[in-house]
């Protein structure tokens, strides 16, 4: 679908914060424009973010039209244990890209 | 004292008449998405079901001057100390102006370490920007912030 891009530390303490960013670059186009033509441009979002880590979801988000374009999140997690970290974006079509980050504990 | 001939009949009066007018005006004359859109109010009001909504504990980064309104960086941290028995749940934003009143709604857990997340957002017009967050006992609380906008976001016409 797109480029995606994270950014996660590839090593960190047990118990430690790590602070996780992820974008992707997608227009969300918020259906309130209208084209050249005088017909307005159909609505395209991305819809749903999800991170998981180690298989389970650990942060998501539902996005609206007043998301910025090539959308990008920051959050935190706890460093548990060595693993990947999976992230999802989920389109209005329901179409899905992932992204995925290995993140070592010690 | 003589009635006024016109009420009698139930009528309208003309002072009615005008003002009814002019009402009428200014709903035709908003943009046809500011009409459908619920009011900030009601959009928090949906997202928490009702409950009471209290002042603290969340904080709004949101720049008071935007150049550009189509990416407009936005941090929202609530004081929490994110174990399993007390975490935040949930943080939504909404917006005062847009075509629509929801920005986003955030879901965390005892996992995030911090209850703290940064997005980038759209804003139509200088406006009012709220963040709520929903706490594990379930109680609400928000932060206001306004930010004045010089180039608007959404609404700008492509010919």
């Amino acid at each position: 679908m797109a480029r995606a891009l994270v950014n996660v530390p590839k090593a960190a303490r047990q118990g430690e914060v790590v602070e996780i960013r992820a974008m992707i670059a997608h227009p969300m186009e918020t259906g309130y424009r209208v084209g050249p033509n005088g017909i307005n441009i159909p609505r395209d979002i991305i819809r749903r973010f999800a991170c998981t880590y180690n298989g389970e979801e650990v942060f998501s988000a539902d996005l609206f039209p007043a998301v910025s374009a090539n959308p990008f999140i920051a959050f935190t997690l706890v460093a548990t244990t060595s693993g990947t970290i999976d992230f999802t974006w989920t389109d209005d079509a329901g179409k899905t890209q992932t992204a995925s980050a290995e993140i070592t504990v010690g | 004292m003589r009635e006024d001939p016109l009420r009698v009949h139930g009528l309208v009066g003309r002072r009615q008449f005008l003002r009814a007018g002019m009402t009428g005006l200014l709903v035709i004359s908003l943009p046809r998405w500011a009409v459908a859109r619920p009011s900030l109010d009601e959009a928090i009001r949906t997202f928490t079901g009702g409950a009471d909504v209290l002042d603290g504990r969340v904080r709004l980064d949101l720049p008071p001057l935007v150049e550009n309104g189509n990416a407009v960086g936005i941090t929202v941290a609530a004081e929490s100390p994110m174990t399993a028995d007390d975490h935040v749940r949930r943080i939504a934003v909404f917006n005062e102006k847009n075509p629509e009143a929801n920005v986003a709604v955030f879901r965390l857990g005892p996992r995030s370490g911090r209850a703290t997340v940064s997005t980038r957002i759209r804003l139509a017009t200088s406006q009012v920007v709220v963040a709520v967050a929903e706490m594990s006992d379930g109680s609400f609380w928000s932060s206001r912030a306004s930010a004045i906008v010089t180039l608007a976001a959404c609404i700008e016409d492509l010919s």
